[in-house]
């Protein structure tokens, strides 16, 4: 009987999430109000129907009562979000706290699997970081000034990430962690959010090209810090954003162009230099002749994709714990492991979706630092998920980034919390924008 | 102009800017590409790729397989259970080898290890390719499912021929079909029983290597069977030498300090080229040794294998030849003749001779003809492919002629018969000057069409000729008898 329950659960699952995903691409072709609303309900159904199933398996394998505990706080935490946040912010956008949602459920129910302890400690920090965000949106809308704050927000994210270098504990390599009494804090992924500020704001002022050039600099320094650092990951998501920020707010491919040729000229410069490049590409090339060594979690990531299937093994059923740092860089693998490559092929749709939603929003926005600042967190999330994504699936080098949302990691989290926190003051902003244009025409978005 | 400036200073946007939306569906369709090509790539690597990559002995994933699926069985290529999983009814799972020790090495074990095709196979052993709907009753049933029976190209009776004829000699004998590669029997002895390999593995681990499969991990001087390699590259460097070549055997060849003596001492007398193939006469060929340059002749038996992987599924270790221009004379005229440094496996000594049995072409040596799912549905073939050309057509053919030669009129006569035309070449292997040699033969049948190549070692037994070469006369004999 208990059998039939986990597989049951397990293919119902996967029409859930496919359900889900279907829903969040249709929804951009149902243009009435009343035809969003029934699809936003009918995501949140699959959400948590997708979020009942990975708990109840999970407690039918292993037994063990805390689940249940975890799953009610996370069950009401989610009703908060989708309910009560809507009623605090009626003009927020639903089916971005829905996408948000789903990737939280798939991350909860997979770091349930993979350690309680990370789950837990996740959760706490999803609890109180949702509380803290949600004055995000209100602050934006009270203070429009934070757009005349460009250099404070330059000078803040090179500080902190001059700090990174100065004071940080070296992990795998590289330095990213603060520590801070008995919490350690990754200053990176805070720094990400201040940087697209920093250029949404410089780049409203002016796109001369002198703009263009002390952009630049502050860019480059950026990067530059995160480089000595060892944070290679971090480093390419700032460079390519705001090469993308750039071709956006100048209209010139050329820069564009030109950037890229420069960062490929400094990747390779890279290559040559850092020992741990090195190792990244080598494994990426060839993992199976170095498998004992530089090779063994690329191959380990691929065993699991390749053990999964398009239906997976089952969860509990797979061994992802054989991937060094499944739950932080290789969650991807670990999701197509155990709840097949049609889920993975799902995640990845609906991190497209969002990122979607994020454009659309910019698109909307009334001013050019909205729009900025909405496309470019948009063009970093993007990033951010080509490198995690493609580098469990040995598409690229793997450069040890995580799954916003989905992977365990405090910081990382928090800071995609703040992102969409953003990303719906955007919306409310762009709404009331709108309005006061007195522009009838129908939302894109809703 | 006016309403720009002011624009500018309320931080409103001027209409253009705020309508030109180009780079923003720009960067969508970027993304959405980037995206788009992961799902792509995704489901690629799955349905293409995946099979391969998991079939990894460091894919400690394989352990889970077995929770699921009850191992499948191994078949010879006429249908005989060579493995299979006996499940008692309270659910333990034995492996059970019906033929015990005939198909030790060659299908392997998987218990302490997995060796052979056990563990080459292992993940499709371990994978169920049942119709869909009884992969689902059976996961909500909580059945195991059956996993895919390997079919292999090995014949039970060459298998078993091979092996009586050997007797209780150490050595190797391996049976390929030239024109397809496939490999028919390959026996290694001294062997074991897989049935017992659990309670017996202190025993078998210690001293002997009975584990080793010495069809093509171990490694013996060719002894005179490498003749054929220095006969072609005589022919390559001198294609004259097939019509001009003579020399007069008086026992002892010498050459400025050095000298090699023919086999007890015989003198062969007065020889061309193919009657000193065929009589291997020792002191011929090293003078031959003599007429080579040393560069082209190691490029030659780089291009044949040595030194170099073999196309072969199993484990197996490279042969080894290695000739410097400064070599000692004795050096080069020992390895013309197949002792100096030169080792290889029987395996590699078979392809070489398949190689010239089919034309010059070597097709890639396979062991599993067939995936099957437990109903017997086919899951995956494997097709003949051709490895590489080692030798022109006009080569194989004389090297052919020569070898035929060795059979009618040589050291090869033990394999003579009135049914087939058969070809050959002995090997005497000296290794150790206290210790009987290890008798060599590599051959094949019919000489005009083969349809058999065989390589046949015997440890310390004496010659090729009196020991090796009735062995192959069996298994000719034997395949002739399956065919009628």
């Amino acid at each position: 009987m208990q059998n039939i329950v986990i597989r049951g659960a397990q293919y119902l699952i996967i029409l859930f999430i496919a359900v889900y995903t279907w829903q969040s691409f249709a929804w951009f072709g149902q243009k009435t109000e009343a035809l969003r609303r029934r699809a936003a309900i009918r995501q949140n159904i699959c959400l948590f129907s997708v979020h009942f199933l990975g708990y109840l398996s999970g407690f039918l394998v292993t037994g063990n009562e805390k689940l249940i505990l975890l799953y009610g706080a996370q069950a009401v935490y989610f009703l908060c979000v989708i309910f009560l946040f809507r009623a605090i912010y009626p003009q927020s956008c639903r089916t971005l706290a829905n996408h948000m949602c789903m990737l939280l459920v798939i991350g909860f129910v997979m770091l349930a699997r993979l350690s309680f302890r990370l789950a837990l400690k996740q959760s706490l920090i999803v609890f109180v970081g949702s509380f803290a965000v949600s004055v995000i949106p209100w602050i934006m809308g009270k203070y429009r000034e934070l757009r005349r704050l460009a250099w404070v927000y330059g000078l803040i994210g090179s500080f902190l990430l001059f700090m990174v270098f100065l004071v940080a504990d070296t992990t795998n390599g590289a330095k990213l962690f603060f520590k801070v009494g008995w919490i350690s804090v990754q200053p990176s992924e805070f720094v990400k959010l201040i940087y697209v500020f920093f250029i949404a704001a410089m780049f409203e002022k002016s796109r001369s090209f002198l703009q263009v050039v002390k952009v630049s600099f502050m860019a480059a320094l950026h990067v530059i810090l995160l480089v000595i650092s060892k944070d290679l990951g971090g480093a390419l998501i700032f460079a390519l954003t705001y090469l993308l920020m750039l071709y956006v707010a100048t209209r010139q491919p050329m820069y564009l162009f030109g950037g890229l040729a420069c960062a490929s000229v400094a990747s390779f410069v890279a290559w040559k230099l850092f020992d741990h490049v090195q190792v990244r590409v080598t494994a990426w090339l060839d993992p199976w002749s170095v498998i004992d060594t530089k090779g063994y979690q690329i191959a380990q990531s691929l065993f699991a994709i390749g053990m999964g299937g398009f239906l997976g093994v089952g969860l509990y059923e797979g061994s992802p714990g054989q991937i060094p740092v499944v739950e932080q860089d290789f969650i991807f693998s670990a999701i197509a492991e155990e709840f097949g490559g049609a889920v993975a092929i799902c995640v990845i749709l609906i991190c497209l979706g969002t990122l979607f939603m994020f454009l659309n929003i910019g698109m909307e926005g009334q001013s050019l630092f909205y729009r900025y600042l909405a496309t470019g967190l948009a063009i970093m999330y993007g990033i951010q998920v080509f490198l995690t994504v493609g580098g469990a699936m040995k598409l690229i080098p793997s450069t040890g980034v995580t799954l916003p949302l989905v992977s365990s990691g405090g910081s990382s989290v928090l800071s995609t919390l703040c992102m969409f926190a953003v990303v719906q003051g955007l919306y409310i902003q762009a709404g009331k924008g709108m309005m006061i244009n007195g522009q009838k025409k129908e939302r894109q978005t809703e | 102009m006016d309403r720009k400036k002011n624009d500018r200073q309320n931080n409103r946007p001027s209409p253009e800017d705020l309508d030109q939306k180009k780079e923003l569906y720009r960067i969508m369709y970027l993304f959405a590409g980037i995206f788009l090509l992961m799902c792509v790539y995704l489901s690629y690597f799955l349905i293409f790729e995946s099979r391969s990559v998991i079939n990894n002995p460091y894919n400690l994933r394989q352990e889970n397989l077995s929770k699921k699926i009850v191992r499948g069985s191994i078949l010879s290529a006429d249908e005989e259970e060579l493995a299979k999983t006996l499940v008692t009814e309270d659910g333990t799972e034995s492996r059970f080898y019906p033929y015990k020790d005939l198909f030790a090495h060659v299908v392997g074990y998987s218990q302490n290890g997995r060796t052979g095709i056990e563990g080459k196979y292992n993940f499709e052993l371990l994978t169920s390719d049942i119709p869909i709907y009884e992969k689902i009753y059976r996961e909500f049933a909580d059945q195991k499912k059956p996993g895919n029976q390997v079919v292999t190209t090995l014949s039970l009776k060459l298998q078993q021929t091979a092996y009586e004829a050997m007797g209780d000699r150490r050595g190797a004998v391996v049976v390929l079909e030239p024109s397809t590669g496939k490999l028919l029997a390959m026996v290694s002895k001294p062997s074991f029983d897989p049935n017992e390999i659990v309670e017996k593995w202190e025993e078998l681990t210690s001293g002997d290597s009975v584990l080793l499969n010495r069809a093509s991990q171990g490694l013996y001087p060719p002894g005179s069977t490498f003749k054929i390699v220095t006969a072609l590259e005589l022919l390559r460097e001198n294609p004259a030498a097939l019509e001009d070549f003579n020399y007069t055997c008086g026992g002892i060849f010498s050459y400025h300090n050095a000298e090699i003596k023919c086999y007890n001492g015989k003198s062969h007398g007065n020889l061309d080229f193919t009657s000193a193939f065929a009589k291997s006469c020792n002191g011929a060929f090293a003078k031959i040794g003599t007429m080579l340059s040393i560069p082209e002749f190691s490029s030659l038996c780089e291009s044949l294998l040595f030194n170099a992987e073999l196309p072969y599924p199993l484990a197996y270790q490279k042969s080894s030849f290695s000739l410097e221009t400064e070599a000692p004379d004795w050096e080069i005229l020992q390895t013309a003749i197949g002792q100096g440094k030169t080792e290889m496996s029987p395996l590699h000594n078979a392809l070489i001779a398949a190689s010239i049995a089919n034309g010059g072409v070597l097709m890639k040596p396979y062991v599993v003809s067939e995936i099957r799912t437990a109903y017997g549905d086919t899951v995956k073939q494997y097709l003949p492919s051709v490895y590489s050309r080692l030798m022109t057509a006009g080569e194989a053919a004389v090297l052919t002629k020569l070898m035929t030669a060795c059979v009618t009129d040589g050291t090869g006569y033990a394999v003579l018969s009135d049914q087939y035309t058969a070809a050959g070449k002995t090997g005497t292997a000296e290794w150790d000057e206290k210790k009987k040699s290890h008798a060599w033969f590599v051959g094949f049948a019919p000489a005009e069409n083969p349809k058999l190549v065989v390589s046949i070692v015997l440890e310390e037994s004496g010659t090729g000729s009196d020991h090796a070469a009735p062995i192959a006369k069996k298994l000719f004999d034997a395949y002739n008898e399956l065919q009628r």
